[in-house]
């Protein structure tokens, strides 16, 4: 008999904190990618209303709370992150799962902000990028999604093999600006 | 000299450093200038080309003389401007561009032959013999000018970069910043206040005045703490705004710890991008100096300079100072400097009408016309109205030629400024930067009073402008004097008279330039290269122009003005691209197996940004053929295993995805079974390969496809454009996995053997035929199986999600080394693909056809696909072209080299008789030869024949014969088991 051992993205690095930051890794969960199918955009966004509570988010917009989100990833993309999807939903959408493709990373603290302010060249003031908002961007050179889940906290996806460079750069930003202090 | 208990900077906290190795002492708060003249230095640098001994000429970012260098070694940094570094404790500064010493120049011998070396000099004089100007003039004009130097070595200090986002960007804290900030800040609009100095506040720190009723620096001071307290207004000292951008974008250059000896984890500098909605320029203005001859000794600097050191550091720059001006604001200086105590000679004032002096006199009419002392100020001469000429004894001469606004910004965006006749001065055409309304100084508006309302005035402006309701802010009390000016450019006599003092330009190259007809301002600045140094014209560019116009009998209007680039100040590079040294450069890529592959010792090579292992060392190889032989056999001989998860996976799901896969395939895919395999040609719209790869079919309507690691952004980008754009009616849905599933490729005779051993599911020619695919459990865990080779050998793939990886790799590797195999990397897996002919990008690199690889048939002539049609046009198949072939070294040398071209044996190996070149080389253990891959003009009908490779660079000639590029088992009986 075999066994095979999980390993997580961010696998021992995390977590960390300097100054008025921390950064640790989210418990790896079922994500599943949904792409409407042809016609069927508000169908699914009725379907997964019932099924998991969200609908189908707007571009730049997250809904769902802590444990069961939908987040938009793309055109006609959206990340469902947490539940395992509904069978339901598979007649409205493509599902795939993702669960082990993106590394899943808190960063949050009364610096959060200042600390992306190093690595994104997106506005994330918290009048401008409020809880809900979400942004698929630039974090240092790499391709990311940025949600707001609450006032001090941002989660953060990003490329599974990238995941030693993202907590590298996001470390180096929280020294910087814990050592301004 | 230090006056007691005069000035802002802290006189009970005394700070050490050095110049030049001798120990100094000054307080907190001083700048390297002030404290330098604090201790009487006043040599401070040598200049740029004739090596003349320089002071300090101003008090601002501006500076043109006191440039030196600070610390030494990897960190030393060079062309500091002394007025804009503050002291620290243990700061080691050094002059520079001389040797032996700053006393003692030899090169200053430069400055004997002035009369030969003006502007154009070089390039008259140094053209002939032309080879000699790269290998011999240049090199040593070089070395015997210039400024400061980089070290050459690798810096690894730590620089930042950040982005900001404000309603209003308000560029300057003197009082038009200050006001501007204030009423924005109070109305609750979100608010950065950006400054060079450490001290905000900008001239009222400098000067007397008092606002409010209260001292002006103390006024600055009490508004700056309201800033700071408001929650919405960044306040940010030692920030220059160094260029405004396209779209509210700007650039700024702060200073985070070049003023602390320890720097406590802080970054060097931060480049800040900063977006704002609407900007308020408060700039100030360049006081400017009066080119009379020898204006450049240390000890001739600018009139407010003085009376910032005198009343902002409590220095007086002279004991016995002259000023020279022709406006009333100099006067200023004297008044100052007699209220402190220090003796002023002579107010010098061009104009006839100058105002009465107050406890000094004033010369009225008179001219300084030449200067005395090397090293230092001894004394000035002027001329008075009626041509005589006096002397008089001094130390310290504080000119002033006016004032010029600050306007670069506005010029950022090629706005050039306006010439204001009533100030003699340049100012901002309103407009020039959208969004941006410049305020104050920089606007023309020289009186404090003037400054403060139209800083209140423009942030209403900008408020309104973005719907923020805002009370009109009470402008204090302040000085509103008149400005009164006659103009006064260069005076003439005998003796250079400079005006760009950083490249040492003269009024005499300025009109020289004129008389050799570079009339033009432009055509002006090449050939003198004024305003072409670190300071890049600030002090100079207006005096030169006027000195221009009138050589050329224009007016200034007319002759107009060079136009100001980003940066403002001189930027380090790395702050720029803060982030990006070494590693920093781009993300590194993983894969699962990575850390078991670093610690079996397999070196890494880069694959785009993917590390994946080159070869994995065993006991006793010394060399990378030796690995890679030894694996390349056990792959042929029992099993190999290697990670192929770089390859990109593109899951793709809908009821038209197999018509969407036959338009981006040439070959088709709507007739594949689920649970097979395809292999794959994709071509551009050009009708040129583009990819290729195999997709699975995993249900009906459910396809997975692969890509070369190389091109898995490129294709998932075309599939996107050729759905959104060619054909949006198909109903298909795609998206990327590449990162989902870690994918190993386990092959060699005994992969069957090896992979019953942990998959659930019994795997035999019939449940998992011969590019056939399906589900397979390990462990538990549910993953994919594709029974596909890019060896030749029976072989699959097998794919688990990524978190198990890791464990997959190892668990196979135990039990591969248990049958006598093992791990293999990128080197054997490419002589396994080269001995069965398989392509990759080094033969399908952009300019091959499906023809030219001798898959011409896989483009479908059933159904149309893109690239298709183009693909037909005349000259992309056929016998003229450059075709996919095999060769084998016949003669004496064995040695096939990649990049080498092919010519008829007996032809001469030049250009024009290439037949084709070779795109990929092995030496094969399976065949005990050499092999290559090769284009070869109607290569497919000239199997059998000799051809030779010439490598003209390395120098190889080989004899080949021209064979099938599939070396090994042409038959494919090995793949099927």
């Amino acid at each position: 008999m075999v066994e095979l051992v999980a390993k997580s993205p961010c696998g021992g690095r995390l977590p960390v904190e300097h100054g008025a930051s921390r950064l640790s890794e989210v418990a790896m969960t079922r994500l599943t990618s949904l792409q409407p199918k042809q016609g069927q955009e508000k169908a699914l966004s009725q379907a997964l209303k019932s099924a998991h509570g969200m609908v189908f988010p707007a571009p730049n917009r997250a809904t769902g709370k802590e444990g069961a989100r939908a987040i938009w990833i793309g055109k006609g993309q959206a990340m469902l992150v947490g539940p395992e999807p509904d069978a339901g939903l598979a007649a409205h959408a493509a599902m795939t799962d993702q669960s082990d493709a993106w590394a899943m990373v808190r960063l949050e603290g009364a610096a959060a902000e200042n600390v992306l302010a190093r690595l994104v060249p997106v506005d994330l003031r918290q009048t401008v990028f409020k809880r809900g908002h979400s942004v698929r961007t630039m974090l240092q050179h790499m391709s990311v999604s940025i949600t707001r889940i609450s006032d001090e906290a941002f989660f953060i996806l990003a490329f599974r093999s990238m995941a030693g460079t993202l907590v590298h750069d996001l470390e180096t930003a929280m020294k910087g600006v814990a050592a301004r202090r | 000299m230090r006056i007691a208990g005069k000035g802002l900077v802290d006189h009970g906290t005394p700070v050490r450093f050095s110049f030049d190795g001798r120990q100094l002492e000054g307080f907190q708060g001083d700048t390297l200038a002030s404290a330098l003249l604090a201790n009487d230095v006043k040599l401070v640098a040598r200049s740029f080309k004739y090596h003349r001994p320089r002071g300090i000429m101003g008090a601002g970012s501006e500076e043109s003389s006191a440039l030196v260098t600070i610390g030494s070694g990897a960190t030393q940094d060079p062309n500091v401007r002394a007025t804009v570094q503050e002291i620290y404790d243990g700061l080691a500064a050094h002059s520079q561009n001389c040797w032996p010493s700053l006393n003692y120049d030899l090169l200053s011998v430069n400055d004997l032959f002035a009369p030969f070396l003006g502007a154009g000099f070089y390039y008259k004089t140094f053209m002939w013999p032309k080879v000699f100007w790269e290998k011999l003039y240049e090199p040593v004009i070089r070395r015997s000018a210039g400024i400061g130097a980089l070290s050459g070595k690798a810096n690894a200090e730590y620089y930042e970069k950040a982005f900001a986002f404000c309603d209003l960007l308000v560029i300057g804290a003197g009082p038009a910043g200050l006001m501007a900030a204030l009423t924005a800040g109070r109305a609750g609009a979100d608010v950065i206040l950006c400054d060079e100095d450490s001290l905000l506040g900008g001239r009222l720190n400098g000067e007397t005045f008092e606002v409010g009723g209260m001292a002006g620096s103390d006024w600055a001071a009490e508004t700056v703490r309201e800033l700071e307290s408001l929650p919405n207004v960044r306040v940010m000292p030692r920030t220059s705004v160094t260029g405004a951008y396209d779209q509210g974008t700007y650039g700024a250059l702060e200073r985070v710890s070049h003023h602390v000896a320890a720097r406590e984890g802080r970054p060097l500098e931060c480049f800040w991008r900063i977006v704002a909605k609407r900007a308020v320029l408060a700039a100030g203005a360049i006081e400017r100096p009066v080119a009379f001859p020898n204006n450049d000794r240390p000890g001739i600097m600018t009139a407010s300079a003085v009376r910032t050191y005198l009343n902002r550091y409590g220095v007086a720059p002279g004991q016995r100072v002259t000023i020279f001006a022709n406006n009333d604001d100099a006067h200023r200086t004297a008044r100052d400097l007699v209220d402190a105590g220090v003796h002023v000679a002579a107010v010098i004032d061009s104009r006839a009408e100058a105002p009465e002096g107050a406890g000094y006199e004033v010369i009225k009419g008179a001219e300084v016309c030449g200067s005395e002392g090397r090293k230092g100020l001894e004394a000035v001469s002027y001329r008075r109205a009626d041509g005589s000429v006096d002397k008089v004894q001094t130390d310290c001469l504080a000119m002033s030629g006016g004032w010029n606004p600050t306007v670069h910004l506005t010029c950022h965006m090629n706005g050039r400024p306006n010439w204001h006749g009533g100030i003699h001065s340049f100012v901002p055409v309103p407009g020039a930067i959208p969004g941006l309304e410049a305020v104050g100084a920089c606007n023309g508006a020289f009186s404090t009073h003037r400054a403060f309302v139209e800083g209140a005035e423009a942030a209403l402006r900008a408020l309104g402008d973005l719907g923020v309701k805002a009370k009109k802010s009470v402008v204090p009390e302040s000085e509103d004097s008149p400005y009164r000016i006659e103009p006064l450019w260069a005076v003439a006599g005998k003796g250079r008279a400079w005006l760009d003092f950083q490249n040492d330009v003269t009024v005499k190259d300025v009109q020289g330039a004129a008389q050799e007809n570079f009339r033009s301002v432009e055509h002006m600045k090449r050939y003198t290269t004024q305003g072409m140094a670190p300071d890049q014209g600030k002090n100079s560019n207006v005096a030169a122009l006027a000195v221009l116009a009138d050589a050329t009998g224009r007016g200034i209007e007319e002759t107009g003005t060079t136009t100001f680039r980003p940066p403002f100040v001189p930027v380090a590079i790395a702050a720029f691209g803060a982030g990006g040294q070494g590693t920093g450069f781009a993300p590194q890529r993983h894969t699962t197996s990575h850390a078991e592959s670093v610690r079996r010792g397999a070196p890494m090579i880069e694959a785009g940004l993917w590390y994946r292992p080159s070869y994995f060392p065993a006991t006793g190889e010394r060399t990378w053929r030796q690995s890679c032989d030894r694996e390349v056999n056990m792959v042929r001989g029992t099993v190999g295993v290697c990670d192929v998860s770089t390859l990109g996976k593109i899951d793709i799901q809908g009821k038209d995805a197999g018509q969407f896969l036959d338009f981006v395939y040439a070959n088709t895919f709507s007739t594949l079974k689920p649970g097979k395999v395809r292999y794959g040609l994709m071509l551009r719209e050009d009708g040129f390969v583009m990819d290729d790869g195999t997709t699975a079919r995993i249900a009906e309507d459910h396809f997975v496809m692969t890509t070369t690691t190389a091109a898995a952004g490129q294709v998932m980008r075309h599939l996107e454009y050729v759905h959104q754009c060619l054909c949006p009616d198909l109903d298909v849905a795609m998206i990327s996995v590449t990162e989902q599933w870690a994918q190993f490729a386990v092959a060699g005779p005994k992969s069957r053997d090896l992979l019953n051993g942990i998959v659930a599911e019994e795997i035999d020619n019939e449940s998992f035929p011969f590019m056939g695919c399906g589900p397979a459990t390990i462990g538990g865990v549910a993953g994919r199986l594709f029974r596909i080779s890019f060896s030749g050998e029976h072989a699959y793939e097998i794919a688990v999600p990524a978190r198990y990886g890791e464990s997959l790799f190892k668990l196979l590797l135990e039990r591969a080394e248990a049958m006598g195999g093992g791990a293999y990397g990128m080197e054997a897996l490419n002589v396994l693909r080269i001995e069965k002919g398989f392509i990759t990008h080094a033969e399908i690199h952009g300019r091959v056809t499906a023809d030219d690889i001798g898959m011409g048939r896989l483009v479908s002539a059933k159904k149309d696909c893109i690239g298709k049609t183009m693909s037909e046009r005349p000259g992309l198949s056929g016998e003229e072209r450059e075709q996919l072939v095999g060769l084998m070294p016949v003669g004496v040398v064995k040695q096939i080299t990649a990049g080498a071209h092919l010519f008829e044996p007996g032809a001469e190996p030049v250009r024009s008789n290439a037949q084709g070149y070779v795109t990929s080389v092995c030496f094969s253990p399976t065949l005990e030869t050499s092999l290559g891959l090769a284009f070869l003009r109607n290569g497919r009908a000239r199997h059998g024949e000799e051809i030779t490779m010439v490598d003209h660079l390395r120098g190889v000639t080989t004899r080949c014969k021209v064979c099938d590029p599939v070396f090994l088992d042409p038959e494919g009986g090995r793949v099927r088991g």
